[in-house]
């Protein structure tokens, strides 16, 4: 489904991605984790288009999408949930939805999807009026990840979709991808929390300062000796 | 009704005719504004072409006022897109302060532009109302001041519609709010963008010809006040807000009617700049806006 080629990216002169290939195969989940500043966010970034390789190539469904401005990458299918959740907190939860589905013009398929989402995420339904600036962390991040899935993405890049929520609430979304997951969209999973991500996983890969260091299926990884120590608190 | 409250009436009337006008302008700064993150120095000269655009709509065409607003709204509309286009687009990624020094190169490149193209001398702008003086008791207002309060009422209504419940609306708020988020819906961002340019210069032109029809003389420099003061109202509603647009122009043109009213017009400019020191000093997000929310 995606396809990384040896990209390189920078910030100024900045070296942030030092040659990152990765490969996430249809109908799959896979994790890519690693520390803070290790390039993780860059990777997603320059995957949706904000940002460009300055080397490289990166295949979506078969097309050379390197390049391609991002307002364009979402229409094919290919939605991220930026690190942060990114709601537009002075609009309602309503108009974010509505916002997920701007490329759309299907009334009825945006209405049927807006109901369905509800049913995922029953406490949007509840604050559908409320401005989002004011819902909780873990209330946001749903929100993020319901606005992507209005706009019906067969690839969806979630950016550390666990970042400051409760565990409980942790255990809440990551049910949920896998639920995203097994109604037909592939998922690129940024963690920080190697745990959970290698606990629905299929596959993963370790970024350290901008390459990858490992990589392999969520359980050889999950029972690696360097991945336990560095990753998963011992 | 005793002599004060008489004048006060008169003047406020006075004032909120002046002052919707402000607001028409100080709308398209907000709105540049709240977009780019641009102090749009310019933006008082669209306001004068909308005027000169307003004036050849009558005087050569020969159409009426509605048909002349709107051709004026329409032409500054893609003058304001072009703008953008060739003159801020390339500065995007620019320190903010080579883009401000951009906008007023480009505020002096309409200005002394129009002076070559159209003469220096100002123009008297065609009577396109019969100067009809409404008596309410003892106050009057003229068909002109009508004209301006009904016509930018209208824009302003329209515009908060467009803003608040259309598509596009949205858009233009979602980018203003998050522009990377925005992209990740799908928003291409240059176009609201433009869209915001030649919204924000349509609303000045309009602002333009009705000063015209308001005076009656219309000149290449005409929009150098104006286009300041609409700044200072924009700035005392909260650059970016734009119901804070709309307040501040009403506000502002009230408080300077007052003053020519009851002290000396000499004084009505220095008030309008007061003002701007008094919010800066006190209440430097604006009246409307919240303290310090800078974006992470
Ligand atoms: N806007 C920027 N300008 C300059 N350098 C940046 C910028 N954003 C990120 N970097 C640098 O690029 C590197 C990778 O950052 P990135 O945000 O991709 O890391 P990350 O793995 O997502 O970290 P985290 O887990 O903290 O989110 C870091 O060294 C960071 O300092
Ligand atoms: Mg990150």
């Amino acid at each position: 489904m995606l396809r990384v080629e040896d990209i390189n990216v920078y910030y100024g002169a900045i070296h942030a991605i030092k040659g990152i290939s990765l490969d996430v195969p249809d109908g799959e989940i896979v994790a890519l984790i690693g520390s803070n500043g290790a390039g993780k966010s860059t990777t997603l970034r320059t995957i949706s288009g904000l940002m460009r390789p300055k080397t490289g190539r990166i295949m979506y469904d078969g097309e050379d999408i390197t390049g391609v401005p991002a307002h364009k990458i979402v229409g094919k299918g290919l939605c991220q949930v930026p690190e942060g959740r990114h709601v537009f907190a002075n609009m309602t939860v309503m108009e974010n939805l509505e916002l997920g589905a701007y490329l759309r013009n299907d009334k009825e398929g945006i209405a049927k999807d807006m109901e369905a989402v509800f049913e995922k995420f029953p406490r949007l339904l509840e604050r559908k009026d409320q401005i989002s600036g004011t819902l909780s962390g873990g209330e946001q991040q749903m929100l993020a990840m319901a606005r992507a899935l209005m706009s019906r993405p067969k690839l969806l890049l979630l950016d550390e979709p666990s970042m400051g929520l409760a565990p409980l609430l942790v255990k809440e979304i990551f049910n949920i991808i896998k639920e995203i997951n097994a109604s037909g969209t592939t998922v690129l999973l940024v963690e920080q929390n190697a745990n959970m991500a290698l606990s629905i996983a299929d596959k993963a890969y370790v970024l350290e300062t901008g390459r990858i260091t490992l990589s392999g299926t969520a359980a050889e990884l999950a029972s690696s000796e360097e991945v336990r120590k560095a990753y998963l608190g011992g | 009704m005793d002599n004060f409250l008489q004048q006060f009436c008169q003047q406020l009337i006075n004032g909120i005719s002046l002052g919707s006008i402000y607001a028409l302008i100080a709308l398209g700064y907000t709105m540049i504004y709240g977009i780019i993150k641009l102090i749009n120095f310019a933006h008082g000269d669209i306001y004068m072409i909308g005027a000169y655009f307003g004036f050849f709509a009558t005087t050569q065409l020969g159409v009426g006022f509605i048909p002349a607003i709107i051709i004026a709204m329409a032409g500054a509309a893609i003058v304001g897109i072009i703008i953008e286009r060739i003159a801020y687009r390339p500065m995007r990624n620019a320190p903010r302060i080579a883009i401000l020094i951009t906008a007023i190169g480009v505020s002096f490149f309409l200005e002394y532009g129009m002076i070559l193209l159209v003469s220096p001398q100002p123009r008297t702008f065609p009577a396109v109302f019969s100067p009809t003086v409404y008596h309410m008791g003892p106050l009057v207002a003229n068909s002109q001041q009508l004209v301006i309060l009904i016509s930018a009422l209208i824009l302003m209504v329209t515009l908060s519609y467009i803003v608040n419940s259309t598509k596009a609306g949205k858009a233009m708020r979602a980018v203003s709010f998050d522009a990377d988020a925005a992209r990740l819906m799908g928003i291409n961002i240059d176009k609201v963008i433009s869209m915001t340019f030649a919204l924000g210069s349509a609303l000045a032109a309009a602002g333009g010809v009705l000063v015209g029809v308001y005076y009656n003389s219309i000149d290449p420099l005409m929009g150098m006040m104006p286009g300041l003061k609409a700044f200072v109202a924009a700035v005392l509603g909260g650059i970016g807000i734009i119901p804070g647009a709309m307040m501040g122009g009403i506000i502002l043109g009230v408080v300077e009617a007052m003053v020519s009213g009851f002290l000396s017009s000499t004084f009505r400019d220095a008030a309008a700049f007061g003002i701007l020191i008094l919010i800066l000093l006190y209440k430097p997000a604006g009246l409307l806006g919240k303290n310090v929310r800078e974006k992470v």
